[in-house]
């Protein structure tokens, strides 16, 4: 009992502490910040009106019933799976700080997962009622429901991955080593909970038969296969910058390595796309109608068309620039292809992925769905909030992990020998 | 043991449900009584009757100030031994869409913007029937039926199997006893993730407040069918629960100015819907999906 309220004060002290970080920075960061803040202010001006007249203010229709914010959140789920992944090659090749590699992948996988939440979120046309979907309160159509899963997959491993770095920031913010036995199951568990809240989210989408485009057996593995491309690809770029801005020291040698599972990664990716075009063109059945929708158009319809084939060919390129090792082992390519990844990703598994789904509908109707405006803004609002989630997570973060910031006593007591055997 | 768990169920609930309310009290008090009686009403099939009493009381207060109509809101069981089955004799179709129209009027459904069409007649050209893709929704001529064309009218099948059932994350949609797949308003959190699942558009969603104009109100309604809904909530046809509850046909049924369309009870030898099931050489939509829908399509001759 003694403890455990010992523990509630330093927590207080802890969050004390990390208020007054967060609101000193840099003019950059005040400008980072401020232009967050607006766009989420904009994004959610934009909700206002569609909570209050109804998702009639959306371009989604009953013809196709999951339009933008539906794209986002599967995008998302899989970057908050494959933030989680990288902690294994962090332990495998010994990227240096390894410590580090943990908080900033979990904390990162925890904001990715609060957008993903906040996209379904807006989606919800009953937001009022939320509750019913909470287990013992509300009344979950649980297990038969796929989407009752993703629920409760999505919220552990939220919960996991704010305790498991908030865990270790904690300690070392006191410079306590850290229980082993409470953390390295913690953290072992979190590796196939993220491979579970990717294939279950694929589950979403193919265990409906109404819906031939999704219900191929390819589609979790191709899930799993492009979120091991869109998830490092921004670390890649999100380690860069921290590296700029902080002390947060990370090797070029630890990104090169991490793009190279990247290039398995979207070789697999396309093999499977391969085999899924192989599989519907060849057998040119009547199921084929979505398929040709996105990548032809069908019956004059082609508005996914461009989308879908930049996207293709922003995939291609990347895996050309990330397969030889003279573009995957320089910053300027590498980057190109980070980005190229991130965009071509997004457009072939949201609404790529999405949208064709419904169309056209399972009576022949096809309804060309585009995302207006608010659709926009909203999306943009909610990553907007994720990044100013991340920022904020990080500013106070790593001062704690590189040690630069712990607690009076320990900083006291420890930092100088640790300051001396640093500079050795 | 048995009650004790429910106890602690109960407690669990009881217990959050009081906290988040204290939490929340601040801005509910800001709302209306109305929004604060809505988020707390229970789920249908776990009220009481008496609760269930107290509910239609309220709803047809709040209609009669929302609209200024007297409704009446039936919260009538189904009939013991009965499972609704629909035939449908594709050879008279003339696909007029007068059941569409009837279908929008019995079960006020919203008139416009968008138009709440729980049945849909698609045109397909002769010589196909089970490839969708070609239909026609829009169809238009001065004059049906048209010679080179056949006309297929759409709603809720009732499956047996129902997919949309399977995905509701949240058991707002069920089927009853007779067969009817029916939804709680009150409870669907507007996921649309049955209106994915459904293979035949059975399911409509209330993208706005429906509107329906003031003098058009049917006020006979049944909870679980055509009561007025609100925003943000799916919707569909449920062959008329207010109707063939009291023994009525469909409306669908009734206006149908071929005769294409019968409809009875499924376990009954001598309903009508009986002797097409024995006479007619029937199919049902999708039946590779093994949704077992109770709906038959036929052809007279």
């Amino acid at each position: 009992m003694h403890s455990f309220k010992e523990t509630v004060k330093e927590t207080w002290r802890f969050y004390r502490k990390t208020l007054s970080l967060v609101f000193t920075g840099s003019k950059e960061y005040y400008l980072w910040c401020i232009l967050l803040l607006c766009i989420m202010g904009i994004g959610f001006l934009c909700y206002l009106p569609q909570l209050q007249i109804g998702l009639i203010t959306t371009n989604m229709r009953d013809q196709v019933v999951w339009g933008l914010y539906i794209s986002n959140f599967t995008y998302l789920v899989g970057v908050a799976a494959a933030a989680v992944l990288l902690v294994v090659p962090a332990y495998i090749y010994q990227f240096g700080p390894i410590k580090e590699i943990v908080v900033l992948g979990e904390l990162f996988a925890a904001s990715s997962i609060i957008m993903a939440l906040l996209f379904v979120t807006v989606d919800l046309g009953r937001v009022d009622r939320f509750w019913h979907m909470i287990p013992l309160i509300g009344k979950m159509n649980f297990p038969s429901s796929l989407l009752a899963w993703d629920v409760v997959v999505l919220n552990i491993y939220l919960l996991l991955n704010l305790i498991i770095p908030i865990y270790l920031l904690v300690k070392t913010y006191y410079g306590k080593e850290p229980n082993k036995k409470f953390i390295v199951p913690l953290i072992l568990f979190s590796i196939p909970m993220a491979v579970t809240i990717h294939t279950v989210t694929a589950f979403i989408y193919n265990g409906l038969p109404a819906r031939p485009f999704w219900n191929a057996s390819i589609l979790a593995p191709r899930f799993l296969a492009s979120a091991f491309c869109s998830g490092p690809a921004i670390i890649i770029i999100v380690f860069q910058i921290l590296r700029e801005y902080t002390f947060i020291k990370i090797e070029d040698r630890a990104l090169f390595k991490i793009a190279e599972l990247m290039a398995y990664a979207m070789f697999l990716n396309l093999f499977f796309l391969i085999s899924e075009m192989f599989k519907e063109y060849y057998s040119n059945t009547i199921h084929i109608a979505s398929l040709k929708y996105l990548y032809e158009g069908l019956h004059g319809h082609n508005l996914l068309v461009p989308w879908i084939w930049v996207g293709t060919i922003m995939n291609l390129i990347a895996f050309i620039l990330f397969l030889f090792p003279v573009t995957r082992q320089r910053l300027s390519t590498l980057n190109i292809g980070c980005i190229l990844i991130i965009a071509g990703v997004w457009i072939e598994k949201g609404p790529g992925l999405i949208i064709p789904g419904f169309i056209p509908d399972p009576l022949g109707e096809i309804y060309e769905y585009i995302p207006n405006f608010r659709e926009l803004f909203i999306s943009f609002g909610i990553w907007a909030t994720g990044f100013l989630i991340f920022t904020l997570l990080m500013k106070v973060a790593i001062p704690i992990a590189s040690g630069e910031f712990s607690h009076i006593q320990y900083e006291r007591e420890i930092s100088p020998l640790k300051m001396k055997s640093e500079s050795n | 043991m048995q009650g004790r768990n429910f106890t602690r169920r109960e407690f669990i609930r009881n217990f959050s449900m009081a906290t988040f309310f204290g939490l929340s009290f601040p801005f509910l008090s800001s709302c209306g009584k109305e929004m604060v009686e809505d988020f707390l009403q229970k789920h249908f099939l776990e009220m009481t009757h008496e609760e269930k009493e107290l509910i239609i009381s309220r709803l047809e207060e709040r209609y009669f100030k929302k609209y200024g109509k007297k409704f009446t809101v039936s919260i009538q069981e189904a009939i013991p031994n009965t499972l609704w089955g629909y035939g449908l004799d594709l050879s008279r179709c003339i696909g007029c869409r007068r059941c569409v129209y009837a279908c929008i009027e019995e079960n006020n459904c919203s008139r416009q913007e968008p138009q709440s069409q729980w049945i849909r007649v698609i045109r397909l050209r002769k010589g196909s029937l089970i490839n969708l893709e070609d239909s026609e929704h829009y169809y238009n001529p001065d004059y049906v039926p048209e010679k080179e064309f056949i006309y297929i009218p759409v709603q809720c099948q009732q499956c047996e199997n129902p997919p949309c059932v399977k995905v509701c994350p949240v058991h707002a949609t069920w089927k009853e006893p007779d067969g009817l797949v029916v939804v709680d308003y009150n409870w669907c959190i507007g996921c649309r993730y049955c209106m994915a699942a459904c293979p035949y558009r059975g399911r409509v969603f209330n993208w706005a407040e429906p509107n329906v104009p003031k003098d058009k109100w049917n006020l006979s309604v049944h909870y679980l069918g055509n009561r007025p809904r609100m925003r943000n909530v799916v919707e569909k046809c449920t062959f008329c629960i207010q109707r063939i509850r009291k023994g009525r046909y469909p409306a669908c049924v009734e206006v149908c100015p071929t005769g294409s369309r019968k409809f009875g009870n499924l376990l009954d030898p001598q309903s009508e819907i009986r002797y097409v099931i024995q006479n007619k050489r029937t199919f049902r939509l999708k039946e590779d999906l093994n949704t077992e829908p109770k709906f038959y399509y036929f052809f007279e001759a």
